[in-house]
């Protein structure tokens, strides 16, 4: 993580992306397999919960989007609930990590990149029908193409760290 | 019981166990939900290039790579092992409104007439997977998050600038499906 001092004093709120978003806060040491295969077996259930509620489907992101199905709004409601209140406990009863760490949580710093790159996401997601989670899970499901858009959102992702510096945050 | 697994689940079922992800990957081993950053892990781990952005030790967050592959891999087994026998039910009105725009829903996840490879050279295949590809990309990276790191993640730790982007996500989605949605399907 290398910052420069003139992006600091010019743009100091530039500072937060440079950092992981989704950042792993254990600090006890991990090997390579035995200590990530969990998040694999979480991630493996993730998915076919998002097969089996079509949550990768492209139609149920029209629907959305059009207001004529109440589901995804259902699913994505009833996740931010559920994660609230999982959060809520882990801070009120102190609840320590598997490895008897404390919980680290982080807040996030408002920036101009929430609201354009938002609205470009947006764009992206419902001609896409997928957002990151579901592209792999497409994938999985036999929708090879769509390995293609995978590779171009990795792309967008290394285009949008080589202009970072010149857009507005 | 399997019967019941390979129907559709309904949509309180499927969000709690979404929203589960959050303190599960937590109390693991103190890891974020936010699925976007595997793509600037592979970015970090396969084309640094001379960027500052990408300069960062990716092996402490590969947690995250096993994570979507795991992602990938329920994709199989849920189409392999649990699919639903019945074509899936899209409502009648987006039927309609797809139908108008030339698109005939076929009851699959994804419809076949968008999503295969023949289209993969045409202006179709270049708006769909390309473009929209690198929105999603781009647009998660410099929003700071896509729809797990900021809708369900940063709505679950009540941060209002992850309020603030989902509601772009919303708008933006908005924007393409009713204004440029119907003019593209012209070209």
């Amino acid at each position: 993580m290398q910052q420069t001092k003139e992006e600091f004093v010019d743009a100091p709120v530039v500072q937060h992306p440079i950092e992981c978003e989704a950042p792993n806060d254990q600090v006890a040491s991990e090997s390579l397999v035995t200590s990530n295969i969990k998040y694999m077996i979480v991630g493996i259930l993730f998915g076919i919960v998002f097969v089996k509620a079509e949550v990768i489907s492209w139609y149920r992101i029209q629907e959305m989007f059009r207001l004529h199905s109440f589901h995804m709004y259902g699913i994505i409601g009833t996740a931010v609930v559920v994660g609230m209140i999982s959060v809520f406990l882990i801070k009120k009863f102190n609840i320590k990590t598997m490895q008897g760490e404390k919980v680290v949580f982080h807040d996030k710093t408002f920036h101009w990149g929430n609201i354009i790159g938002g609205l470009m996401f947006g764009l992206g997601w419902a001609i896409t029908g997928a957002c990151p989670g579901p592209l792999f899970a497409q994938i999985g499901s036999g929708f090879l193409v769509v390995i293609v858009t995978l590779l171009s959102a990795i792309f967008g992702t290394w285009v949008y760290g080589l202009l970072r510096d010149k857009l507005p945050h | 019981m399997l019967e019941t697994i390979q129907q559709p689940w309904p949509w309180y079922v499927a969000g709690a166990l979404i929203g589960l992800t959050v303190p599960a990957l937590l109390l693991l081993g103190n890891k974020h939900f936010g699925i976007s950053s595997s793509l600037r892990h592979v970015c970090a781990a396969c084309i640094p290039g001379n960027i500052s952005f990408f300069k960062y030790d990716w092996r402490k967050e590969i947690w995250n790579l096993f994570f979507v592959f795991g992602v990938l891999l329920g994709g199989v087994v849920a189409t392999q092992l649990l699919s639903n026998p019945d074509p899936i039910v899209v409502s009648e009105k987006t039927v309609e409104a797809l139908h108008a725009l030339n698109i005939e829903t076929d009851n699959q996840l994804m419809p076949a007439s968008i999503f295969s490879f023949e289209n993969l050279f045409s202006i179709r295949g270049l708006l769909f997977f390309v473009i929209g590809g690198f929105m999603v990309g781009f647009g998660a990276r410099y929003a700071g998050g896509c729809t797990s790191g900021h809708a369900i993640m940063g709505l679950s730790t009540l941060q209002w600038p992850s309020l603030v982007a989902t509601c772009c996500f919303m708008a933006g989605g908005f924007i393409m499906v009713h204004l440029i949605f119907p003019w593209l399907m012209t070209l």
